[in-house]
């Protein structure tokens, strides 16, 4: 039995979306190096559709194969749409993931929230503060 | 290629360890404690295998205690010290920050019993000097307890100079001897040790058995209660396969230790060489007294656990300190002990050698680890950021 399933095992081995977008509508990081875990993901927004996303990842294999995963499920989707992608999707999508890596499919969700939040605050949209974690003061690694 | 080089966490046992282990079930299989013949043979076979183990670390056989590992030595010989310091009203330990868990947890727990424990710091050098324990030593002092070599970072302790001090004190020491027996030359008599433990897997034998050495005239308590097995010390059929499979694995150590100490360290110091040409890395462990067999590093960056599989990937089996491998969330306590900061301890490595490596493997980890690490980097927001200025390099 393996730590992590094949789907795990080829995002991580192959991650798809992984670099920079210069000059993103939307830039997002959440976790921290002291835990081990950081997120960096960067939209390009038109019309309210998300037409590309990158990523950068510090962390550990479930780490890197949800960020990939992650960015997969939202590429040319509607914002609407991405707000919606939950931690248990991107699990459940890459075939499951160890119950204590579980918090690696958090970091991609917040990841991909604080950055349509930049975008929001950015151009000026008005949203309702509710559907956004406080990233800021996430205790992910304080569990 | 397949390269196995997680030594520290257990070896590949020796085929001569196997062929001795054989007979213990097919011929020698009787109890050693039955008086019948089929018994006594059984019980002749175990009485040269502690003769084996005895003349190996320089002590007498009667000093040997056969365990079912590293962890339960180290259990035994500390409790059994703390027991009888207690009685004495003597209920201060002293030990290392970077030890074993077998050891540093037995210390937790004594401590909830009322025990008080000095844990000497081992930022410098990564390692501990003698000093350093004769500076902690107090009245009421009932036992040091410091590892022989670490087994993370491969820092080998003064362990002379520490018995020469505890005997001096009249203070028991005991050494968590596990990554060292096999490895290094032991003679517990001239070291002034006055108990050891060890593990048979990690120099070629079988899991599951070990050794507690006790000097004649240091008191031991059970662990386990039961028969008058190990004189009447430790209760229970003895696991006779594995420990003629120990005594045969240690013996072959110990008759060509010169011999596999040389070839080990020069592969070690070339894998140390060429890792180091990696930049914004650091060696952990002590250079200079170091085991045979021991590379460690942190790679700024990265986190140890992709490294590991993206290794792993490419047939080389390595083992990291980081947060993800430990299944905790803090990376490794070793670590922390010595300095290093969680953003650069959660991206270590540890590769752990043996005689059956060859110089064409560590080209081949040399080749691996660098592609590996720039990898990483490429995909990592926090490299991104050292690279830019925007985070200050640590390494």
């Amino acid at each position: 039995m393996a730590l992590y399933s094949e789907v795990v095992m080829d995002h991580f081995m192959h991650p798809r979306n992984v670099g920079v977008i210069e000059n993103a509508d939307g830039v997002g990081t959440v976790g921290n190096a002291k835990c081990g875990d950081i997120m960096k993901i960067y939209l390009k927004i038109e019309n309210d559709t998300i037409v590309d996303v990158k990523f950068e990842t510090f962390g550990c294999g479930s780490a890197i194969a949800s960020s990939s995963m992650a960015t997969e499920m939202i590429k040319g989707k509607p914002i609407e749409d991405a707000l919606k992608l939950t931690n248990a999707a991107v699990a459940e999508a890459l075939d499951g993931l160890p119950a204590h890596k579980m918090h690696c499919s958090v970091l991609a969700e917040e990841a991909i929230k604080s950055a349509l939040k930049d975008y929001y605050d950015k151009n000026g949209i008005e949203y309702d503060h509710s559907i956004f974690p406080d990233c800021e003061n996430c205790d992910h690694c304080h569990e | 290629m397949q390269v196995y080089a997680d030594n520290a966490a257990t070896t590949k046992i020796s085929k001569h360890a196997l062929q001795a282990m054989l007979p213990c079930f097919e011929t020698y299989y009787g109890n050693p404690s039955s008086l019948h013949t089929v018994g006594q043979e059984a019980k002749e076979v175990l009485d040269q295998a502690r003769e084996t183990v005895a003349k190996c670390l320089g002590c007498e056989a009667r000093e040997i205690y056969f365990t079912s590992g590293g962890s339960e030595a180290d259990n035994q010989a500390i409790r059994s010290a703390a027991f009888y310091g207690a009685k004495k009203g003597k209920k201060h330990i002293i030990s290392t920050a970077f030890e074993h868990h077998a050891v540093l947890h037995t210390l937790n727990v004594l401590e909830k019993e009322g025990f008080e424990v000095t844990l000497l710091d081992v930022k410098e050098g990564h390692n501990i000097t003698a000093q350093q324990v004769k500076d902690a030593i107090r009245e009421d002092t009932c036992l040091v307890t410091c590892m022989y070599a670490n087994n993370e970072i491969g820092s080998v302790l003064p362990i002379a100079q520490i018995g020469a001090i505890c005997k001096e004190a009249g203070v028991p020491f005991h050494t968590d001897a596990v990554q060292a027996a096999g490895h290094i030359a032991i003679d517990v008599k001239a070291q002034n040790i006055d108990m050891l433990s060890l593990s048979g897997h990690k120099f070629h034998g079988p899991k599951g058995v070990g050794a507690l050495y006790v000097r004649r005239g240091i008191p031991l308590r059970n662990l386990i209660d039961g028969g008058a097995q190990e004189r009447g010390k430790r209760a229970g059929t003895e696991n006779l396969p594995a420990i003629v499979g120990m005594a045969a694995a240690l013996e072959d150590a110990c008759n060509n230790l010169e011999e596999n100490t040389k070839k080990v360290t020069d592969l070690r110091d070339k894998l140390i060489a060429g890792l180091e040409k990696i930049p914004h890395c650091a060696l952990n462990g002590d250079r200079v007294n170091r085991l045979p067999n021991n590379v460690s590093f942190c790679f700024e960056g990265i986190e140890g656990e992709s490294l590991l599989l993206y290794l792993d990937a490419q047939g080389i089996s390595a083992s990291s300190g980081s947060a993800c491998t430990s299944g905790s969330l803090d990376p490794s306590h070793v670590l922390l002990a010595i300095g290093r900061v969680h953003d650069v301890a959660h991206g270590s490595l540890r590769l752990s050698l043996s005689h059956d490596n060859t110089e064409e493997e560590i080209d081949y980890i040399l080749q691996a680890v660098p592609q590996v690490v720039e990898l990483l980097r490429n995909m990592s927001p926090v490299w991104r950021d050292l690279q830019n200025g925007e985070r200050e390099y640590i390494l």
